[in-house]
């Protein structure tokens, strides 16, 4: 089911909406966010000169340093009293980045999040488990409120307990799951522990997936583990733009598309800046065009994507965004080769004798760089020859792969760290 | 009827042998024999215990990567030259020997645990040449 019907808008009528608002928002940054008019002054653009969807180019990009220079509310475009919803990124590194939200905001939201979850299947008569942890994140508020308006059943379990969630499933006929891909592959995994099959005994046929990248092998790895009749979309939002409901992948299962009438993405060279031509891909930057609290303006993403312009065959016209291959940010430098943790998945993923979880190790031996690979072994051997075939195998081919020899260490299975949030995957330990 | 092993794959952790060991006991498994190698990384656990499917199960449970594998456990004398023997008569029949270890047993007998390439077929021509084989029963009772 198509939600709203702005999705299947004709492409000058998506960009005659998305002029009109970009410009207005303009205005009103320039007026009302001082930050923002110091920004467009040095680098010489007054709102007058944004006549055109090409003009953004003109405009300055906003980093989540900007965010973090004038927390906690410096950039945003309303008094706080207008303010009805506060909520902050995990903040990993110092400060957490601050979003607001207006009541017209939170409406925009909820429309956002009801389309993407239509995307991804959902209907009312879906019974909703939403496993992201509840609070300061956006994960779990933006779904609940986006597929409440659908008419699901929302059932708000956060994150944690595990086994209860099992019940929660089983008893309540859970067939809709919310969750990053690797808590949804650990959930899996606890019912078989608990003696419960999730393709049997659950009646979860629905995965929305976030917050964290669904490579194709992830996705069949769902597939394994849920059964291979469930709609495994992922959808994709950052706090500092919204949340989730930026853009969302529906039944096609061929990139995410961005709800267009409030979010102009484009797609820029990130290290000099320039905007690249259609189909490139490059770091995802979006500016907000209907918020009221932080409208932010050429945000940078630091997410590597591209974009397919070419109608979909849902019958949505919004732009498609490639599934990710990675964040410009999460790109380990390594021996002065980039790699992103999402080939190395793609490797181990490959392999049937290795399991879903991993842990990647970046140390530094004298003026070397190493890497270590932990991976869990799922099946079994009582020969020397299979282990050190195996490890052997994968090493060669993360090496075709990436470029970089590393070490692949066996572990038993279960023994690495499970995460009911974000996954880290990465210990750097160089800088020490 | 050839015998049972188990092995159980141990990263080389402080204490992850003693958390094998551990799980056995609580489920009344005896261990007959063992055989511990190991690379730089990780180590292979075999072991002939009395119930290897209950080890297996339960290890299994406890997260481990544990096989069930057919290996021989052949009767010998205990004096010189009978391990050599036994061997002669394999590799006539061009059986080749993977692996092996001791279990001991009572009095003047002693046994050897062997995996070979072809458990079935070795097993045939120890049973022509008469010589006796313990099998999963027979360690049952041990």
């Amino acid at each position: 089911m198509i939600w709203s019907k702005n999705e299947t808008l004709s492409r000058a009528e998506i960009e005659k909406i998305q002029l009109e608002r970009l410009i207005e928002t303009i205005n009103r940054v320039y007026e009302k966010v001082a930050p923002y008019r110091e920004k467009m002054d040095k680098a010489g653009v007054k709102p007058t000169d944004i006549k055109s969807l090409q003009d953004l180019s003109k405009l300055p990009f906003v980093t989540k340093q900007d965010l973090r220079d004038n927390y906690p509310y410096g950039l945003f475009a309303v008094p706080t009293n207008e303010i009805v919803r506060i909520h902050a990124s995990s903040g990993t590194t110092g400060k957490p980045t601050v979003v607001g939200y207006t009541q017209k905001d939170l409406e925009v939201w909820t429309e956002c999040v009801s389309r993407i979850a239509c995307m991804g299947g959902a209907k009312k008569e879906d019974i909703a488990q939403i496993c992201f942890g509840y609070g300061m994140f956006t994960g779990a508020l933006g779904l609940h409120y986006g597929l409440e308006k659908i008419g699901a059943s929302i059932v708000p379990s956060s994150t944690g307990n595990s086994e209860k969630q099992i019940m929660y499933m089983k008893d309540f006929g859970t067939t809709l799951l919310v969750a990053t891909p690797s808590y949804a592959l650990r959930l899996a995994e606890v019912a078989r522990e608990i003696g419960v099959d999730p393709k049997k005994d659950l009646k979860v046929k629905i995965g929305l997936v976030g917050s964290e990248l669904l490579t194709d092998a992830m996705r069949q790895e769902m597939y394994k583990a849920w059964g291979e009749d469930m709609l495994v979309t992922s959808n994709y939002g950052m706090s500092e733009l919204m949340g989730p409901g930026v853009s969302g992948e529906c039944e096609y299962l061929d990139g995410m598309h961005i709800n267009e009438d409030f979010f102009i993405p484009e797609i820029i060279n990130p290290e000099t800046g320039e905007v690249l031509p259609e189909g490139e891909k490059g770091e995802l930057v979006i500016t907000c065009i209907s918020k009221e609290a932080l409208p932010l303006i050429r945000y940078r993403t630091k997410d590597i994507t591209r974009l397919i312009y070419e109608p979909c065959k849902c019958g949505r016209t919004f732009v498609r965004m490639e599934n990710l291959s990675g964040r410009s940010d999460d790109m380990l430098k390594i021996r002065g080769v980039n790699v992103f943790p999402s080939q190395i998945e793609e490797v181990i993923l490959s392999f049937s004798e290795l399991g879903p979880h991993y842990e990647i190790i970046v140390e530094r031996e004298g003026y070397n760089d190493k890497l270590s690979i932990r991976v869990e072994l799922v099946s079994s051997t009582d020969s020397f020859a299979v282990l050190e075939n195996l490890s052997k195998k994968v090493r060669n081919k993360l090496k075709t792969i990436l470029g970089l020899d590393c070490k692949v260490m066996l572990e038993s299975p279960n023994t690495l760290q499970r995460f009911e949030g974000k996954a880290k995957r990465i210990r750097d330990l160089r800088s020490k | 009827m050839v015998a049972k092993q188990l092995s159980v794959f141990i990263e080389n952790r402080q204490g992850r042998l003693g958390e094998v060991l551990a799980v056995l006991k609580e489920n009344g498994v005896n261990i007959l024999s063992l055989s511990l190698a190991d690379t730089t990384e990780y180590g292979l656990l075999r072991l002939i215990v009395n119930d290897s499917q209950l080890g297996k199960e339960m290890l299994s449970k406890e997260g481990f990567s544990t096989i069930v594998s057919d290996v021989l456990v052949v009767k010998i004398d205990h004096k010189c030259g009978s391990l050599q023997g036994l061997l002669t008569i394999l590799s006539k029949e061009n059986i080749n020997v993977e692996y092996m270890y001791g279990l001991s047993l009572d009095g003047d007998q002693a046994s050897v645990v062997i995996k070979t390439s072809h458990p079935e077929k070795a097993m045939e021509i120890l049973k022509a040449q008469k010589i006796s084989t313990l099998t999963n029963e027979d360690l049952k009772d041990m």
